[in-house]
């Protein structure tokens, strides 16, 4: 149950958007759609909607073929990243219009729009219009008139990527809760990977029209079975080297070596494409198992309370990620510990290596 | 280049009441060195972009001066004040080539047509703009527009300060890093005095030296970016800079003690004579633990980020958020924590207790 992509793809003006798809998103699930713009998360979310009808395949929902099944005849609700409302109706008249547009009793919207309000930190300005109002609150007002109508599928297309990132935070941390008891399957796209971690849930890897990798989000952030899919789930960006592999150990230069895990104990010698997490390369020497690597110092870039180092590795430019406010001059040199049995490794396909 | 003097200066439009209230921005009184790299930091609304009207001449301060070294510049227009401004959006000509628009600054200006070559091939390499000189600014990408303007604000000599209003608003996410660090470069190799106007953490950290943070028309603390995550000198900045922010706790005093809940919470305050402010503790989450010798907490929620989680517990109603590295284990049963006294303070009325 839920919502099942079989075989779906999408061609437009003889290009191809979506690949052939098979996905099901389960009933109730709070889903992700992860990748960069043009990777076909808009796409996927109007096909779903039945915005769009597929060029092949079928559209499942809840155990019924829906293929070609109009959206106004679905139960689905959309919030976009722009803020949708009716700029000459209140906050109340907003939230209201899909019930009145459904014919609904006049006590049962009063209801149902009292309790989303609530829910959404709304309720003190019903009376209000979107104009009087902050970007954060239009955009509970679109979320509420979609969780309103209770429908079955709610897809979110980037409905934060408007907002300061204060108030982002907040509503990453509310949105799940808010559809938790509903029974409303979820789809939210974003470009994203930290917004994917923070909203949990599942998570659907996309890269130019595919679905690369589909599970826990937290899984595939951790076991990602391509080097495809760890760099569409890494920001900062994953580090990549080519590593050497002779008698036990990897290699990433004569002196840089460390002993090669029992994952790949059985992986021929040769030349292998490593991956390694940038929050996994940290200027702190308490780094268990880890090697010691020394590199120069491009940029350092410091959010609130995370420090991200750019560093000129064996010419490599790799990123480095530690917990609080670490300031570096440019230029200036800088040790780095890698903790190696979080690497990863990766044939010539870019699949996963280990067994 | 010059250093930047905020003489007792307050702000207010229309309104002709004197209270506190209707000053869009309250006192400031300041002194800004001479090629110093500053961020205003703040949300909409706080007085940031207020501020920066009156430092470039759009604005005259209804009290106060504003002085470039030692001159008093309160009612120069903006023409007069040498100053180079950066916009959220691009500002080029389309129709001429990336060259003439780096040129256009000099030329009005009269500068010698071969001094102008060397200095836009210098700005240009800077900005590695130098293969696209010859091209039409209409063909670039947003990001590479916006190198024009910010290569426009660079390229002339004679300027005093360089003004930057959320320059990089339209540039995509993947691209930001790479303009944020060159700006840095940019500033560590000119050497002018710089102002970055924005609401965003990382932008503001990652460039300035000395990073202003503003909340409600007050400059709420001045300070280095480890000052602002280490010592947050009001409630506001723990709470608005860091993901997520710092916990702040209701308290009372007892014996010169924080007590939070019902237990002593040691801290980095010393607190005597508080009598009549509103009291609270503050503590970021990276400075909360695990420890059975702290006090008892619920666990109500754990987020696991990938590379570390966010746990969520609770104390007698409290929430109180707490950082635990990816290998850190969690307590299954009877969770205590307790605060890095020295990273925890009290706060008085929202400002820091000494």
């Amino acid at each position: 149950m839920g919502i099942e992509l079989r075989n779906v793809s999408k061609l437009i003006d003889g290009e191809t958007h979506i690949y052939a798809t098979d996905l099901t998103l389960q009933k109730g699930g709070f889903n992700v759609l992860l990748g960069t713009t043009l990777s076909g998360k808009t796409t996927l979310m109007r096909l779903m909607a039945g915005l769009e009808r597929p060029t092949s395949g079928e559209v499942w929902f809840d155990g019924e073929d829906v293929t070609g099944v109009a959206v106004q005849k679905r139960s689905v609700a959309m919030v976009y990243q722009a803020f949708v409302n009716y700029p000459n109706l209140s906050v109340f008249d907003n939230i209201a219009s899909p019930l009145r547009v459904a014919r609904r009793p006049k006590a049962e919207i009063r209801e149902r729009v009292e309790k989303i309000s609530e829910l959404l930190k709304l309720d003190s300005m019903l009376d209000r219009y979107p104009g009087e109002l902050s970007g954060g609150q239009q955009q509970r007002t679109a979320l509420a008139r979609a969780l309103v109508k209770n429908a079955a599928l709610v897809l979110l297309d980037e409905p934060l990527a408007n907002l300061d990132y204060k108030l982002r935070e907040e509503l990453r941390d509310e949105l799940p809760k808010l559809f938790e008891d509903t029974g409303a399957t979820v789809v939210y796209a974003t470009s994203e990977p930290l917004e994917a971690l923070m909203l949990g849930g599942f998570t659907a890897a996309l890269h130019a029209g595919r679905v690369i990798q589909y599970g826990p989000t937290a899984d595939i952030y951790r076991n990602p079975t391509s080097l495809l899919s760890a760099r569409v789930f890494s920001d900062p960006p994953i580090n990549t080297a080519t590593v050497s592999k002779t008698e036990g150990r990897f290699a990433l230069s004569e002196e840089i070596s460390w002993p090669v895990p029992d994952a790949y104990a059985n992986l021929a010698d040769g030349a292998y494409t490593m991956g390694i997490r940038p929050h996994h390369l940290t200027l702190d020497e308490s780094a268990d198992n880890a090697v010691r690597i020394s590199g120069t110092v491009l940029v350092a870039e410091i959010s609130g309370s995370e420090s991200v180092i750019h560093v000129n590795v064996h010419d490599n430019n790799w990123v480095s990620e530690s917990h609080g406010v670490r300031p570096y001059e440019v230029g200036a040199s800088a040790h780095l510990f890698m903790k190696v049995d979080r690497c990863l490794y990766f044939g010539g396909d870019g699949e996963l290596l280990a067994s | 280049m010059a250093k930047i003097t905020l003489d007792k200066i307050r702000h207010r439009y229309g309104a002709s009441s004197d209270t506190e209230q209707d000053f869009a921005l309250k006192e400031i009184d300041a002194v800004w060195s001479d090629g110093g790299a500053y961020a205003l930091l703040g949300p909409s609304g706080c007085g940031k972009t207020t501020l920066l009207n009156i430092i470039s001449g759009l604005l005259t301060p209804t009290e106060g001066a504003v002085l470039f070294d030692d001159r008093d510049v309160t009612m120069t227009p903006t023409s007069e004040r040498q100053i180079a401004q950066v916009f959220q959006f691009p500002v080029v000509y389309d129709t001429m080539t990336v060259y003439d628009n780096l040129a256009f600054p000099l030329r009005n200006r009269g500068v010698p047509e071969d001094q102008i070559r060397v200095r836009v091939h210098e700005i240009a390499r800077m900005l590695d703009l130098e293969s696209m000189l010859r091209r039409r600014a209409a063909k670039l990408s947003a990001d590479g527009k916006q190198k024009i303007s910010l290569g426009r604000g660079l390229v002339r000599a004679d300027v005093n300060v360089i003004m930057f209003d959320e320059p990089l608003t339209v540039i995509d996410p993947h691209l930001k890093w790479l303009l944020r660090s060159k700006l840095k470069e940019l500033h560590q190799q000119v050497g002018v005095t710089m102002i970055y106007v924005t609401h965003d953490q990382t932008e503001a950290l990652t460039f300035a030296d000395q990073v202003v943070v503003m909340y409600d028309g007050t400059v709420v603390q001045v300070g280095t970016p480890v000052d602002l995550f280490e010592k947050p000198m009001h409630t506001f900045v723990g709470h608005f800079i860091g993901s997520p922010g710092m916990n702040v706790l209701p308290c009372e005093m007892a014996a010169g003690e924080a007590i939070f809940a019902g237990t002593a919470v040691p801290t980095a305050s010393s607190a005597t004579d508080l009598k009549s402010a509103v009291l609270e503790v503050g503590v970021r989450p990276q400075f909360v633990r695990f420890d059975t010798g702290g006090f008892p907490v619920e666990i109500v929620k754990v987020d696991d980020l990938g590379r570390y989680r966010i746990v969520e517990v609770r104390r007698e109603g409290h929430s109180i958020k707490m950082i635990a590295d990816e290998d850190e284990k969690i307590p299954s049963e009877n969770p205590r924590v307790s605060f890095e006294p020295e990273h925890t303070r009290i706060y008085a009325d929202g400002w820091v207790v000494n």
